[in-house]
């Protein structure tokens, strides 16, 4: 992976921003009263502490080259689709099925963006393995509830599979005057939905009053949503010396990035409140599952990569 | 010892599994975790769950029959899990499945049994055999520590060979001995109950 300069200030930022985070979570530990705001300030480190760790493995992995960037992203839609799957009641008639979607249609998925052949990886889930995964529970012959168990199983292949290999596809995009430079754009994709949830999260803790979606989230506010999203965006704005956008672009962009990454958040709780869980797991300390911080990038990177792949490609 | 590593590896990646004491602190000390079987995954995810020093000292019981098949399954019931193995379809004098538990245990291991004989079919576990009670009567010293073990029968179904990967959950609850003047149906009651309870499972 080419280090320039503008990925290492990209890297600096965020390890500046963790430590900020770091030393306000230290401060805040020392000085909270009461002992809800204790739990708040204790949840909020762990997040942080799980921050430093996955920003290290996640800028370990884009070091290493864009195969273990591949990689990475393959193991992290692994664990995404046994949490996903985890939470859906199957069948035992779906067991083949499952074992071809873990072993066979992830890393096939992941191969084909290895690959860099955007004809197949853009259709596999869509495509093949929508044709084949039913066919298969069909011939273990248990007929009940076949098309929600169909569904559900090319749902979670869709989410937690083929929608999140979108973010390490933008590695193999060619765009004009930016060859060798695209982990930059890996980078803002990841950043800029992450700092939106987290913006969200603040400004829905400081003046969230109207809820968007209170059956399906009771968290998520109008305040949130408006202030996160537009805060973010403008990061996104300042952060256009490493795009290949001018700031409006990449404001605009960025944007479009939160509001995806907003519903895919609102999506991915339907789906918890659905099956009446809170967290998708317990891997991340502090965050839940792999999928609850993952659901936001999932809307976030089809979006991201197909807008830069129509407009700048 | 490499294969050790292999098998829980493979373990943790199919299951997560990471044990949850609700009960009691993970202690080095003679216990029989007494779990419901789901799954013929069951005592290995159990094994794989305990920290590497109980795991050290803990010994899966398993079927006789089902584990000295083939070449593997001897192969990882001697030098991985290091099982006790024992007879359930012709009991006899000369094989009853008690005398090697009892020998295991006065070797100073811990051991994993399934106290129901066989993998509960619904719902809810089957009530227990006798074999329990006889380990609890003659070897009083040794604590039983019930187990609740979920999901994993969603990993590998009965007549399955492949796995697939789903989050499962081991939950081990409070020691428990068999009370002074305990009847033996008494006691089978309160150890099945333990155990549901720990599982959210009316007993």
């Amino acid at each position: 992976m080419n280090m320039d300069d503008d990925l290492m200030w990209m890297g600096a930022g965020v390890g500046g921003v963790l430590v900020i985070a770091s030393i306000i979570g230290a401060i805040l530990a020392k000085t909270a009263k009461t002992d809800q705001a204790r739990a708040t300030i204790a949840n909020m480190n762990a997040r942080t502490g799980a921050w430093w760790v996955m920003v290290i493995i996640f800028g370990g992995a884009l070091a290493g080259g864009r195969t273990t960037t591949v990689v990475l992203f393959g193991l992290l839609s692994f664990l995404a689709l046994r949490e996903f799957i985890t939470l859906t009641p199957t069948r035992r008639g779906d067991h083949r099925a499952l074992f071809w979607a873990f072993f066979v249609i992830t890393p096939a998925q992941y191969y084909f963006v290895g690959a860099e052949w955007y004809g197949m990886f853009s259709i596999f889930v869509p495509v093949w393995a929508f044709l084949f995964l039913p066919v298969r529970t069909a011939m273990a012959g248990d007929c009940d509830h076949f098309l929600e168990r169909a569904a559900k199983t090319q749902w979670g292949l869709m989410a937690c599979v083929y929608c999140l290999s979108y973010a390490p596809a933008l590695l193999s995009l060619p765009i004009a005057g930016y060859a060798g430079e695209n982990a930059k754009l890996l980078v803002f994709l990841v950043a800029i939905t992450q700092m939106s949830d987290v913006l969200q999260y603040v400004w829905g803790k400081l003046f969230g009053r109207h809820k968007v979606a209170p059956l399906v989230s009771p968290s998520k506010t109008w305040e949130g949503l408006i202030g996160g999203v537009l805060t973010a965006s403008a990061l996104g704005a300042g952060l256009w010396w490493a795009t290949p956008f001018t700031p409006w672009e990449a404001g605009a962009v960025s944007l479009a990035i939160t509001i995806a990454g907003f519903c895919g958040g609102l999506v991915m709780s339907a789906i918890k409140r659905d099956r009446g869980v809170k967290d998708y797991g317990v891997l991340i300390e502090g965050h839940g599952g792999v999928m609850d911080r993952m659901d936001s990038l999932c809307f976030a990177a089809p979006v991201f990569f197909h807008i830069l792949r129509y407009w700048w490609v | 010892m490499l294969s050790k590593f292999l098998i829980i590896g493979l373990v943790r990646v199919l299951t997560g599994v990471r044990a949850r004491w609700v009960g009691a602190a993970p202690e080095k000390r003679q216990r029989i975790y007494f779990a419901n079987h789901t799954s013929n995954l069951d005592a290995v995810v159990i094994w794989a769950s305990l920290p590497s020093e109980l795991r050290a000292i803990t010994r899966p019981v398993a079927a006789h029959d089902y584990w000295t098949k083939g070449l593997t399954r001897p192969y990882l019931a001697k030098h991985v899990f290091n099982a006790v193995l024992i007879e359930r379809k012709n009991v006899t004098v000369k094989n009853n499945p008690l005398t090697p538990m009892l020998a295991a245990l006065d070797a100073g291991s811990s051991l994993i049994i399934f106290p129901e004989g066989g993998r509960m079919a619904g719902g809810e576990p089957a009530a227990f055999k006798s074999g329990i009670h006889h380990l609890a009567a003659k070897r009083p010293d040794v604590e039983l520590v019930p187990v609740w073990i979920d999901n994993v029968n969603r990993v590998l179904p009965k007549g399955e060979f492949l796995p697939v990967p789903m989050l499962g959950s081991v939950t081990i609850g409070a020691p428990m001995k068999l009370a002074e003047g305990e009847t033996k149906d008494g006691f089978l009651m309160r150890a099945r109950a333990a155990m549901c309870t720990l599982g959210g499972v009316s007993a």
